[in-house]
């Protein structure tokens, strides 16, 4: 079958995130019934789930989620991954059998941390040695892909229905303090399981409904800080900047945001002296991570969810709160169904964060 | 084929006794299902249906002609209303985005708030809401002869309000918004492309807000008798108390050139 890249279908997707603020957590149950409300947003060639807080009894280890297509790739790959990390535990994701759900690659998941050994005298931090290494398996082992790479959290995804594959992976088993979800309709490329939303590096994981017109410029900037984008998916790069701005530069997340969807230069113009040379800085030196074209996206990582839209808002997004929880999603029945009479339910403006964290001390 | 769906789906229509009102419970049901049971209702003669636990079913209502009312409970999908020719739709709950695609002729009344491009592409009939609308509310709305689209938003709206609006009305009251701290009525670019119809606003919103397409007129006789009749149904529909509100703080604002783009393609 031919893969992203090498086919364009001309064609919207689904998203839908849930966090409960104070860290208690929850099932799938509630995530799959808020995507599969919006099903017709999606075509059956992509679903997804993200979900934090997963893994309590491992949450010091790297959760590796990854896809082989066959056992050659596998044993490869996990020469690879014996070599650079100590394995706590590993075994084959549980999956129940759902009839839509075809032509499923091996999926395995791996409890790791990095040998400190090699870390010694690299100057570099596990997690950018994880990253480092996650990036290698994708980019030169052919049919391995590492879908998920976080501590306590844990992406799961394939080509079917979100619904679907929600039921494939058992998700209403998992209990998490944090969900995010995706129903895909792919633009421009056919779906397979590596190209289903949330894409992750490390604990950063973005669903998105758009498509970004700035995705070359993107790509050649977080590649020149070693990055390589292997999925051809504008989505893959969003998570990249995210990461590589947060995590990598520890740029504040509101001044990562202001970059991703930078203010128009006229509206700079309005402001102050001192914080328009801020924002004229910041347009100026990440001029290559703006992000620009239509997208909603929802970001997830360890402090909690950010949705997000382009400046123009050409995308929908609906927010909504109950008590310690609030709720994104593409459309506002999407968040009624699962809560009926939230306290406050509002409509974003394009560029104009909806920003819910783990209050302090609830990691 | 359709009857025959109806026969399954008995069981969800029940009559309220005297009144002849068709109430469907749309919970779980799909919207090709919905508005196939709705369009097989209509053809036998129902013209007052209830749609109760409505969460997201798209298309409800779409070309539905004259004298039919549909009241809807719950959260309605995309496109609702889109084609519509000549019925009344009443929502109890707010609408999502595109309601009134392409509305031809007949009301929409919405008790709540509206997502993004309400009235797209409409060409005729009313669309009422409470409280706020989403962006690009009225895109490209258009009128010719008697045919002349009219929103109503009772709040603010967001960002492209009337942007390439070639007809039609657009009526935002901006009650009860100022809460919100640093928001205008309008959002950024509103007007952006118009290049007809009209936007009537409370209050004069700053310049910098517009498009360069369109500028503001003084308003005449027969402008307040178009407010005048809107903002009464408004209000009595509404149930609100609008005597704070003046006719004179309202400011118009219509396109400078009624064909600013023919240069473009076709100079000589």
């Amino acid at each position: 079958m031919l893969k992203e890249g090498e086919l364009r279908i001309p064609s919207g997707c689904a998203i839908s995130g849930i966090i409960d603020r104070k860290g208690r957590r929850f099932s799938g149950e509630e995530i799959i019934r808020s995507i599969s409300l919006m099903h017709e947003r999606s075509n059956g060639l992509g679903g997804g789930f993200a979900a934090y807080g997963i893994y309590p009894q491992y949450k010091d280890f790297y959760a590796f989620h990854i896809f082989y297509e066959n056992l050659n790739i596998k044993m490869q790959t996990e020469d690879f991954i014996a070599k650079y990390f100590d394995i706590e535990n590993a075994g084959s994701i549980p999956t129940k059998h759902v009839p839509s759900i075809t032509n499923k690659p091996l999926i395995w998941r791996y409890f790791v941390s990095p040998r400190i050994h090699m870390l010694k005298g690299s100057f570099i931090s596990d997690a950018e040695f994880t990253s480092r290494c996650v990036i290698k398996i994708n980019k030169d082992y052919s049919g391995a892909y590492v879908f998920s790479s976080g501590k306590n959290m844990g992406t799961f995804k394939g080509v079917g229905y979100p619904e679907a594959i929600g039921e494939f992976f058992m998700l209403d088993t998992y209990k998490a303090y944090m969900w995010t979800a995706h129903g895909r309709f792919p633009t421009n490329t056919p779906g397979w399981w590596g190209g289903a939303h949330p894409f992750t590096i490390l604990d950063w994981s973005v669903v998105h409904n758009g498509e970004i017109s700035s995705y070359d410029t993107n790509k050649r900037f977080v590649e020149m800080y070693g990055y390589k984008c292997t999925l051809q998916t504008d989505t893959e790069v969003i998570t990249y900047l995210f990461d590589m701005l947060a995590r990598k530069f520890s740029i504040p997340m509101e001044k990562v945001i202001k970059i991703i969807a930078a203010p128009f230069w006229s509206e700079i113009e309005k402001e102050n002296e001192e914080l328009q040379f801020e924002l004229k800085s910041m347009r100026t030196v990440y001029a290559s991570a703006l992000i620009n074209g239509p997208f909603s996206i929802i970001l997830g990582y360890e402090k909690g969810m950010i949705a997000l839209n382009d400046r123009i808002k050409l995308r929908s997004l609906v927010a909504a709160t109950k008590d310690d929880r609030t709720y994104v999603a593409s459309e506002e029945s999407a968040i009624r169904i699962i809560c009926s009479n939230p306290d406050k339910i509002w409509f974003p403006g394009g560029g104009d964060p909806v920003i819910a964290l783990l209050e302090e001390g609830q990691k | 084929m359709c009857i025959q769906k109806m026969k399954e789906q008995k069981n969800i229509g029940n009559h309220v006794k005297g009144e002849f009102i068709m109430i469907i419970d749309a919970l779980n049901l799909h919207y090709r299902d919905l508005n196939n049971l709705l369009d097989v209702i209509i053809i036998k003669g129902e013209r007052n249906i209830v749609l109760k636990n409505v969460f997201g079913q798209r298309y409800i209502g779409r070309g539905l002609s004259e004298n039919t009312k549909v009241k809807i409970y719950g959260t309605p999908g995309n496109d609702m209303g889109s084609y519509m020719d000549g019925a009344e739709l009443e929502i109890f709950g707010n609408g999502q985005d595109a309601v009134g695609n392409t509305m031809n002729s007949g009301k929409i009344i919405i008790h709540g708030s509206c997502g993004d491009t309400l009235g797209y592409a409409m060409r005729g009939g009313e669309i009422y809401v409470e409280g706020n609308v989403g962006y690009r509310v009225g895109i490209h709305m258009k009128e010719y002869k008697e045919m002349k689209p009219v929103i109503v938003a009772g709040g603010k709206a967001g960002e492209y309000l009337g942007e390439y609006m070639a007809g039609g009305v657009i009526i935002l009251l901006g009650l009860n918004f100022e809460e919100e701290k640093n928001t205008g009525i309008i959002g950024k670019f509103c007007g952006t492309g118009m290049h007809g119809g009209i936007i009537y606003l409370n209050g004069v919103p700053s310049e910098c807000n517009f498009g360069k397409e369109l500028t503001r007129f003084n308003l005449i006789k027969e402008d307040f008798f178009l407010l005048k009749k809107h903002i009464d149904f408004y209000a009595k529909t509404f149930k609100k108390d609008i005597k704070h509100l003046k006719m004179e703080s309202f400011s118009k604002y219509v396109a400078i050139n009624k064909n600013p783009y023919s240069n473009m393609y076709c100079a000589y």
